[in-house]
């Protein structure tokens, strides 16, 4: 039986450091290839060594996909590729292509640069590892080599992040990377088409969250920022520069607009500009809304917000600054929490999701007290809020992206484990398919049961097909009898005599000839002819016809009559017929196996 | 299979494939060189265009002279100007199922298919085919729009009428059928029945036929087309190109296989090349402004505009010309410029990979930037007060009949020291500028076509080696005024089949096979045997199910399982199909020896053998039974006596193979 695996090397019952393996139709595909935020040791990255013990990873993987530029899926590609050695193809969309490498970049420095960290990628690294990118277009239908396929769709998370449908003949996985099934002010929904894969892997980070509507949320948010800045406080946003920052920028940017506030809006620089500029060139990439109206006006070329400088931190008076990173971990938006901490007018606005182990994790479960580096502590007096403005599908859109894929099992990863329980038992329950969560390093195998795919002669299928009835039927169900010729690799379904021609055999008749004598006074003819009427009488429904030559015929078996030598009143009946040829009609529904006919 | 050709405009056809059940429509090009019969429609009143003559036949009988004006001896009708449209009588166009356009230019006739004829079926096309051609048809209905002519000449078109008048008036054929242009509600309607593809997206169309658009190099999001089921694959080539200006370059390799390869969209100008003409424009341009003239380039908005301006853009500084302004003047103009940029995915290499650096693919974002290159929606507001001479201007429409490279031919057009150049290669520019006539200006003809000539076009179809090639009849002969040329024709073995406008063609196809899936359970039923080394033969006896044109064999009615439990819709239990038994077909021979020991075995011990011209005849004596043996028969007599009967048959089927 055909079987697929998935293997996760990270985001198993865990987020951070996406990286799940697949084989389908025997081929290896790795999707995602992330690293952790809450780590700094070995285990930031996946562990590669799962795969192969020694050497390098391109004869075991046919391809790598990643499905967006965020670092948890695809922070460890340099290593991956450069240091740990792959060469395959990996896939990716346009905006994740050009986005990328500069979160890497971005990344490498803090580790390498302000952290003093050895043994890690070189931006030498980075660039030849985006050599052996190839870039994914949404919907186009991608030859790996002659059997994998891959397919992108929308998935609304960030700019360009997409979900992939993974075909290898007639059996396939989907991958949702991380999506969001809610049009946001900058982004699209999610979708797909009911494929109907064997295995939709499906991220699950907000599990058993239903949000409420995004319209109270966004209110809430504009509602804090403002009596924040109306009692004269800073207000904190820590966002990672791609992604939730462009959003809340739209969306405090109108606000400014329609209530002609004046407090300076900043936003933490380097990155953003730069940012902002590849959501001007991938608008094709954002909502109907923005592409609709980009000409007149270019939702990303921003009037209130100015780019910050490091001083600005100390000026007196109310603003609002947008800073990286967005777990506080690290970098700028760490530095201007750490100045404003103290303060109980200020407040910090968290709009994402924190992975364990980050000040952003520790505030937000209400530490008060943090120890920093160096042993002093850092108490925290001003407000710290959260906010969910991270576009993941909540429960509802998870259960919606099923009834729109249809997939015949599922799987979850990327989210916590008590929280996939939860879901998982709702999925089981609602679409009564299985429904798995491994765990990093755990393998989950299911079988698929995949139809096999022959070329039906069109004289068969044509000649099947009219047999419906007199007006043919498309949607009836017909019986159909051929032979299968299994040569090399072809499968062909041909009529039997097709069969015997093509195969160059002969048919075998087996005739069968039985002598019944009666007595009869009438001549041959007239016998016949009585015999004709009886049966007529008799048999009802079937074919019954006196030929010219002297034969009557029931169906296929032949009668004919002739007198004994020796008496005239003697008549011989011969009745012969060809081997199990005679019609029947079948009332019962059963398979028309061969046992029937051969009574 | 059959095509029905509706246009006989070699680069901008409407042919519609009848493949499969499926009734699909393959471009829809509008046939503009009509608009060149036509009166120009100046922006602002013009003196010289409203005193020209009527026209009168030279007897004097044939008064048309509200109808007809006479320029320079030439006649032109003065009214809107009306587009020949594709063929409407050919077939019923409600039946078109699906519609595949290839390129920008190839579309602007479809308000008039899918709004007038019943037309319910979908519109496929690329992101930036759609996004360019709904700013090409909205600068169309904006150009007639603007200044409305309450004349609609059609007494000319009368048959008895339009026999006497002078050419070319006289031989435009179908002047009956040709309709004034669409209005915006048209537009908007047309292109909502839309749906977007990307190139090598797979499209099912009813199960029966997958379509799927590839690149084709000409412009932004221009596709070939691929119409294909499991065993047959009709390639639609249309608009192509081998230059490496800004689109994604050409897929070739798809087009494999084919077996019929449908060709059309080839160069207009096979003589002219692209690069030199390009060349030419930059230096005749840069002359003309050190002369202090003016110069006027007619052009589409989109397209080999952009090449023009890149061009431009490395050529203003070496050429000196860092101080002339360029103007850019379409109601779509900005749009245009706006759009180009947005279309990463669909760029060339090397525009792709400044997307990542990040910057504008198209270097005309530093143009407009550094205030070199302005655009503006009409001559009318800011232009006319920033307008500086002299100066280069890029306006439409090409055949100089409407929009407002009218208001600039009948400005420029009496000083020698001015140029217009052409580089649309779409319309002849001796009849473009027939109604301006007597002209002082400098006309160039530089025209730039860049898809497929016929070198690039034989060089293709030896790789992708199509069975059939069928193309426009044009592509058969050389052209008129070369007849010498014949390597300005196609030269293929076998030769291909040339179409015209109304032809319908029986494609040569034979199909053989259909696709069909044996479920699981039934696959895993089957007893295969080996009939010759390497062949297997199983018989199959199934049900089989036909929906959405997909088959399915199984093993016994389990549909109603497959219904969504979801939906509550009771079903009967269908009516089971009247099964006629399969005769099972027997191959093979019996071998004497063999079958005597069998019959042995089964206690049939007193048998005599007698040799026949054929075979054997065996004669059961205890039994009183006779068996006929021969190569390709048996013949069993045996009165009643069932149960002997029954052994005796399956003793024989034991030595044949049953199919």
């Amino acid at each position: 039986m055909p079987e697929i695996k998935v293997t996760p090397l990270g985001a198993g019952q865990d987020v951070g450091r996406s990286c799940i393996l697949v084989s389908i139709g025997g081929k290896n595909i790795m999707l995602d290839c992330g690293m952790h935020m809450g780590f700094n040791d070995d285990r930031r990255f996946p562990d590669f060594s799962y795969i192969t013990q020694n050497g390098r990873l391109t004869e075991f993987l046919d391809c790598v996909i990643i499905s967006h530029f965020h670092l948890d899926h695809c922070g460890a590609l340099p290593f991956m590729s450069e240091m740990v050695g792959y060469d395959g193809p990996i896939y990716m969309t346009h905006p994740t292509k050009a986005i990328c490498p500069i979160l890497l970049e971005d990344f490498r420095k803090i580790t390498v640069d302000k952290k003093g960290e050895t043994n890690f990628f070189t931006s030498q690294m980075i660039k030849d590892c985006m050599k052996k990118v190839v870039p994914l277009n949404l919907h186009q239908t991608v030859q790996v080599d002659d059997e994998l396929e891959i397919k992108a769709y929308y998935a609304g998370h960030v700019l360009g992040a997409a979900m992939v449908h993974i075909k290898v003949g007639s059996e396939s996985v989907v991958y949702t990377g991380d999506y969001n099934m809610t049009p946001d002010r900058h982004l699209g929904a999610a979708w797909i088409d009911k494929c109907r894969p064997d295995m939709l892997i499906s991220e699950s980070t907000y599990a058993t969250t239903i949000r409420d509507s995004k319209r109270c949320r966004e209110r809430d948010f504009l509602k804090k920022v403002h009596e924040s800045i109306e009692r004269g406080g800073k207000v904190l946003i820590p966002v990672f520069a791609l992604g939730r920052a462009q959003e809340l920028c739209i969306l405090l940017e109108t606000f400014w607009e329609r209530m002609n506030l004046k407090a300076p809006i900043y936003f933490s620089t380097g990155l953003t500009e730069k940012a902002n500029h590849y959501y001007k060139l991938f608008i094709t990439w954002t909502n109907q809304k923005i592409r609709k109206t980009f000409v007149q006006r270019n939702m990303f070329e921003f009037k209130h917000i100015k780019p910050f400088d490091r001083s600005y931190a100390d000026n007196p008076g109310p603003m609002v600054v947008f800073a990286t990173p967005g777990m506080l971990h690290a970098g700028q938006s760490l530095q201007i929490f750490k100045k404003w901490a103290g303060n109980e007018k200020n407040m910090v606005i968290m709009p994402g999701y924190c992975v364990q182990g980050t000040i952003g994790h520790k505030i937000l479960n209400g530490q008060r007290k943090l120890e920093m580096e160096g042993r002093a502590t850092l108490d925290v007096k001003l407000q710290v809020e959260y906010m969910s403005f991270s576009a993941h599908a909540d429960a509802k859109g998870i259960m919606q992206l099923i009834r729109m894929a249809e997939p015949r099992n599922m799987l979850l990863v990327h989210g916590e484990a008590a929280k996939m329980e939860f879901l998982k038992g709702k999925i089981e329950q609602e679409f009564s398919i299985d429904c798995y969560m491994p765990a990093n390093g755990e393998t989950t195998t299911v079988t698929t049961n995949p139809s096999v795919p022959v070329d039906i002669s069109l004289n068969l299928l044509k000649r099947e097909m009219a047999l419906g009835g007199p007006l043919p039927d498309p949607k009836k169900p017909r019986a159909m009898h051929g032979t299968l010729i299994m040569k090399e690799n072809s499968l062909k379904l041909v009529s039997s005599e097709q069969a015997l021609k093509e195969l160059g055999l002969n048919e075998h008749q087996l005739r069968f000839t039985c002598r019944v004598q009666l007595q009869d006074p009438h001549s041959d003819n007239d016998t016949l002819h009585r015999i004709y009427t009886h049966l007529k009488s008799v048999l009802k429904g079937y074919t019954i016809q006196h030929l010219p030559d002297g034969t009557v015929m029931v169906e296929s078996i032949v009668i004919k009559v002739s007198s004994s030598a020796e008496d005239a009143n003697t008549k011989v009946l011969l009745l012969s017929w060809i081997y199990e040829s005679v019609y029947r009609s079948l009332r019962v529904w059963q398979p028309p196996t061969l046992d029937i006919f051969l009574r | 299979m059959k095509l029905y050709c509706l246009s006989g405009h070699p680069t901008l056809p409407c042919n519609v494939l009848k493949f499969k059940s499926t009734t699909i429509m393959l471009d829809c090009g509008l046939d503009t060189t009509s608009v060149l019969n036509f009166l120009p429609l100046p922006l602002v009143h013009s003196p010289r265009l409203s005193k020209l003559p009527g026209w009168v036949s030279k007897d004097g009988t044939l008064n048309l002279e509200k109808e007809l004006k006479e320029c320079a001896g030439r006649v032109f009708v003065d009214s809107q100007p009306e587009f020949c449209l594709p063929e409407k009588e050919l077939l019923d166009l409600s039946t078109i199922d699906v519609i595949l356009i290839s390129n920008y230019h190839c579309m602007m006739a479809l308000p008039y298919i899918t709004e007038h004829t019943g037309f319910t079926g979908t519109v496929y096309a690329t992101e930036p085919t759609l996004q360019i051609g709904r700013l090409l048809m909205e600068e169309l209905v904006n150009f007639m729009e603007r200044v409305p002519k309450a004349q609609s000449a059609t007494c000319w078109k009368n048959k008895e009428i339009q026999r006497m008048l002078p050419g070319p008036l006289k031989d435009a054929v179908e002047v009956w059928t040709w309709k004034r242009c669409y209005s915006m509600q048209e537009v908007n309607s047309a292109l909502s029945k839309v749906q977007l593809v990307g190139y090598s997206q797979k499209v099912e169309l009813f199960g029966a036929v997958q379509v799927s658009p590839l690149s084709s190099g000409y412009s932004l999001g221009s596709s070939n087309w691929i119409i294909q089921s499991h065993y047959e694959k009709v390639s639609y080539v249309s608009g192509s190109s081998l230059l490496t200006t800004h689109p994604q370059p050409m897929d070739q390799s798809s087009l494999k296989n084919s077996d019929v390869l449908i060709l059309t969209g080839l160069t207009q100008m096979p003589t002219a090349n692209p690069d030199g003409m390009l060349g030419e424009f930059c230096s005749n341009l840069a002359m003309t402004i050190r002369a202090g003239g003016n110069v006027l380039v007619p052009c589409y908005s989109s397209g080999v505009i952009y090449d023009l301006l890149e061009c431009l853009y490395q050529f203003i500084e070496s050429a000196n010309l860092g101080t002339t302004p360029f103007y850019f003047i379409s109601p779509v103009a900005n749009s245009s410029l706006e759009f180009s940029q947005i279309f990463a995915e669909w760029l060339c290499h090397n525009k792709q990979s400044k997307v990542y650096l990040p910057e504008p693919p198209f270097p005309h974002a530093e143009l407009i930037q550094t205030n070199k290159l302005k655009h503006y929606p009409s001559i009318h507001g800011d232009f006319s007060s920033e307008f500086r001479q002299p100066c280069v201007v890029f306006t439409g429409h090409p055949s100089l009949r409407f929009g407002d490279v009218v208001h600039f031919m009948e400005l420029w057009g009496k000083s020698s020291l001015n140029t217009i150049i052409f580089t649309e290669p779409d319309f002849s520019y001796l009849d473009a500028l027939a109604p301006y006539q007597p002209l002082a200006m400098k006309c160039v003809y530089c025209p730039i076509d860049t898809r497929l000539n016929f070198h690039q076009v034989s060089k293709l179809l030896k790789e992708v080696q199509p069975l059939h090639v069928v193309c426009p009849e044009q592509y058969t002969q050389p052209p008129l005024t070369q007849s010498h040329r014949s390597d300005l024709m196609l030269e293929l073995q076998p030769p291909p089949m040339p179409y015209r406008r109304c032809s319908v063609l029986n494609l040569p196809f034979r199909r053989c096979y259909e696709r069909v899936y044996i479920l699981p359970e039934l696959a895993n039923s089957l007893v295969p045997s080996e009939i010759k080394p390497g062949v297997s033969l199983a018989t199959v006896s199934a049900v089989l199910h036909s929906k959405d044109n997909k088959h399915t064999l199984q093993t016994s009615m389990v549909f109603p399982l497959l219904l969504p439990p979801s939906k509550k819709r009771k079903r009967v239990m269908e009516e089971p199909p009247v099964v006629l038994a399969p005769k099972p077909l027997l191959s093979g021979a019996v071998p004497l020896d063999a079958f005597l020991a069998t019959l042995q075995k089964h206690g049939i011990t007193e048998v005599k053998v007698e040799e026949t011209a054929d075979g054997h005849i065996l004669h059961l004596q205890a039994e009183d039974t006779l068996i006929q043996l021969e190569e390709d028969g048996t013949h069993i007599v045996c009165d009643n006596n069932e149960p002997l009967r029954t052994t005796l048959r399956d003793l024989v089927l034991r030595f044949l193979q049953k199919l």
